[in-house]
């Protein structure tokens, strides 16, 4: 039976029939969905981790054990898990593990495009790229063979493109695993220097054995067409190639390592041999390595996504169509109703300066709230804020962190800043969800994917434990109680933790409450349009509040001099 | 031959169900189909864009510029922002329906006046639909998104009943009602 699916549901249900069964992951566009639907499938154990570290922990745990396990993330999320990749990489498994990374070219929703099939080559280990949902199925199947018959974690790489695109795919049926028998192993699974030693050169013989047998690999495909021109590319660019253009293709279905003697034969049978990657020179500097002659990067360049028709325009097959560059853009947003907006209008206000991170709260960097100086990466708020301090002592830093990235990475920031006898204020921004990413649980929601009741992570406790004095607790909608707690804890010689707490307007258990409007009163004064809601206009010098939109939250009426703005009569 | 389709709109106004709809349709008439669509970042009231290819052979899941047989925009000015996506007798069917931008709610810019206008003076097929009035009288405004493609299945030539079909396969139960009350004011009116 076949079912036209999301690519990422189509990873899923690969990993499904491939048996596996321990899935431990973090959400990350674009891979959250693989873990989600995992979690459906009841002969499976799913879990989100608290970070991406912890999860492929948990799963190499799970494949040492016996157990074919996997671990999903996205591409700066393997940045935090690379740790125990490196290593992994050096004890193998003894079940399969398959651990998917979704790559973000022209950054949809992240805040770099680094290449991750760099992870596979520095940590020596194979990584599978499909080109369409049925692939990606198939793929994540032979990616959980090929990790047990080369005793290797193995990585399966997904594009934005890929992961939220949609296509038939074959639905089979689970083939249960067994449990592996597990022998201690101290030789294969204690990497101290000793024991690292000796395996390291097994990782070699293992790469050495994975490069000469790629050349046999069926997912490595030539389909020759015209031979003026011959094209060496893999995931969703083959399709944009092949739509693009009559050239010979060799298709890798397999990016590392490459199948070098079956692209030298392809590149002597072709007139020109060109390599369409997107993002860094990956297969290029390879070939180039391997004395095969090839251009890529000269004409791609290494930014942003390709399409087919720039792979046209390109190669000289046809021009670009260009966009109308005049009409306002619409850029997202922080929703009517959201939390985080009072917090960044305060801090707007009092003119601190802001060390961001990653959420829906990155949003308060837009105009007109323009309330953070930087965002890096999860958990970077803390830190920074610290750091901030320490050159300047100017007591106006503060750190903003949602709730689940501070379980990610904020909480060791924290334990750092007053360890070392910091003095920053750091504010949670507690709206009881993984908001930027659709919603998932967390430790602090007190839920588990499954939605299941446990122990709810205690913010307050958790940073009481790690020596911090002054902590508030705030209603992230009051716009007095935030402004007090920071003009107080603003000037303390050490370390503050204010939590603004209030759920996302967007959860299904949130009541919304009546729309306001704004009367006759209103001087035109504007002072309500400095929030940035996207539920109050001002069009043609008029000012009025989008009742479709309104949920009603009330923080812009605190800040009406006038009042003007009133709610609607039930 | 490929039917290329846009949805286009605002976060949140059910461009993803939209096609979706449509990919369970390509389905019933055995067709093949590719979907691509947004998540994440720009669902929060940003620019939204979702392409749908049905036909005997289909490559990439993204249609090129210049290349589009229909374009659904939910919203005006998303109707002119891709555009540039139409083929040259391709039809850009639009809600006539206003939603500010940021830059236009803070003052900053104006919301374009004279869409319309432009439509014609670029000598653009265009169908203009109060998608949002009809979604009202369906009983829901977040009924839009299925009142255009009542429009669009009509306009395809697809029968009722199948685009219907295609609708109870893919919305909520509890909301199936409302929306074949939504197909059936964008299909036949
Ligand atoms: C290392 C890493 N993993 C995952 C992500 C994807 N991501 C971006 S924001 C976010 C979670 C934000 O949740 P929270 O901190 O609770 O803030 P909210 O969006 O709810 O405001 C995640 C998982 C990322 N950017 N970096």
């Amino acid at each position: 039976m076949k079912k036209i699916m999301l690519t990422n549901h189509a990873v899923a249900l690969g990993a499904y029939e491939a048996g596996v069964r321990v899935v431990s992951s973090y959400p990350g566009t674009p891979s959250t969905e693989i873990t989600e639907q995992l979690a459906k499938y009841k002969d499976i154990h799913t879990e989100w981790a608290p970070n991406e570290k912890v999860a492929l922990e948990v799963a190499i745990g799970a494949s040492v054990a016996g157990a074919r396990a996997m671990s999903c993330m996205k591409h700066v999320g393997l940045n935090v898990a690379a740790d125990p990749l490196f290593t992994c990489a050096y004890t193998g498994v003894n079940a399969g593990l398959v651990i998917a990374v979704a790559d973000d070219p022209g950054m949809h929703s992240s805040q770099n495009e680094q290449d991750s099939r760099y992870y596979a080559m520095s940590a020596h280990v194979p990584m599978l790229e499909p080109a369409d949902s049925q692939q990606a199925k198939d793929f994540t199947m032979l990616a959980f063979e090929l990790s047990e018959k080369y005793d290797t974690p193995i990585l399966l790489r997904l594009t934005t493109r890929i992961a939220h695109s949609q296509g038939y795919v074959e639905i089979g049926e689970r083939e249960e695993t067994a449990l592996k028998e597990y022998k201690k192993d101290s030789k294969k699974y204690v990497m101290t220097p000793a024991g690292a030693r000796p395996r390291h050169i097994e990782v070699e013989k293992r790469e050495d054995l994975l490069q000469q047998d790629s050349n046999h690999f069926e997912i490595n495909t030539v389909e020759y067409r015209n031979k003026k021109l011959g094209i060496v590319c893999g995931g969703s660019v083959y399709h944009y190639v092949k739509e693009a253009t009559d050239a010979s293709i060799l298709k890798l279905g397999m990016v590392y390592p490459l199948p070098i003697e079956k692209i030298k034969r392809f590149s002597k049978n072709v007139d020109e041999l060109i390599v369409v990657e997107e993002l860094e020179p990956f297969i290029e500097t390879q070939l180039k390595a391997a004395g095969i002659k090839c251009r890529g990067k000269e004409l791609f360049g290494r930014q942003g996504e390709l399409s087919v028709a720039l792979i046209r325009n390109k190669l000289g097959l046809g021009s670009l169509i260009e966009s109308d560059k005049l009409l306002p853009a619409r850029p997202p947003v922080m929703c009517a109703g959201c939390p985080h907006r009072g917090v960044f209008y305060v801090l707007s206000k009092l003119k601190l300066t802001v060390t961001g991170d990653i959420g829906c709260y990155t949003l308060g960097a837009a105009p007109p709230l323009s309330a953070l100086d930087t965002c890096i990466c999860m958990g970077a708020s803390v830190g920074m804020a610290h750091g901030f301090d320490l050159a300047r002592r100017e007591n106006n830093v503060v750190g903003v962190i949602g709730d689940s990235t501070f379980v990610h990475s904020g909480i060791t920031g924290v334990i750092n800043s007053v360890y070392n006898k910091g003095k920053s204020t750091i504010i949670i921004l507690d709206n009881s969800t993984t908001g930027m990413t659709g919603h998932q649980n967390n430790p602090a929601t007190g839920k588990t994917i499954y939605g299941e009741e446990t122990f709810r992570l205690d913010l307050e406790a958790l940073v009481r434990a790690c020596g911090v004095k002054h902590v508030k607790v705030v209603d992230a909608y009051d716009l007095k109680q935030i402004e007090d707690a920071l003009r107080e804890e603003i000037n303390k010689p050490e370390v503050s933790v204010i939590i603004a707490r209030r759920p996302c307007v967007l959860l299904p258990q949130i009541k919304q409450s009546t729309p306001y409007y704004i009367n006759d009163k209103c001087k035109k004064c504007k002072m309500c349009l400095k929030i940035g809601c996207p539920g109050i206009e001002y069009i043609d010098g008029d000012i009025r509040i989008n009742r479709e939109l309104c949920t009603g939250c009330g923080v812009c009426q605190a800040l009406c001099k006038f009042g003007a703005i009133v709610k609607e009569d039930k | 031959m490929n039917t290329n389709i846009l949805i286009v709109g605002v976060g949140g106004q059910g461009t993803l169900l939209a096609s979706r709809i449509l990919g369970s349709l390509a389905h019933m008439l055995d067709k093949e189909c590719k979907l691509s669509e947004v998540h994440g970042m720009s669902q929060r009231g940003g620019s939204v864009v979702t392409h749908v290819r049905v036909g005997d052979k289909v490559l990439s899941p993204l249609v090129s510029e210049g290349e589009t047989d229909f374009i659904l925009a939910f919203e005006k000015l998303e109707a002119l922002r891709w555009r540039h996506y139409l083929k040259k007798d391709g039809i850009l069917i639009v809600n006539n329906q206003e939603i500010m931008p940021m830059p236009v709610i803070t003052g900053e810019m104006k919301y374009p006046q004279d869409i319309f206008d432009i439509l014609e003076k670029e000598g653009i097929r265009y169908e203009k639909i109060n998608a949002l009035d009809l979604a009202k009288q369906a009983g829901t405004t977040k009924a839009v998104n299925t009142v255009m493609l009542g429009v669009l299945a009509k306009l395809l030539g697809i029968d009722y009943d199948k685009i219907q079909k295609a609708v109870e396969n893919t919305v909520k139960e509890k909301f199936i009602e409302v929306n074949k009350k939504a197909l059936d004011l964008g299909y036949n009116n």
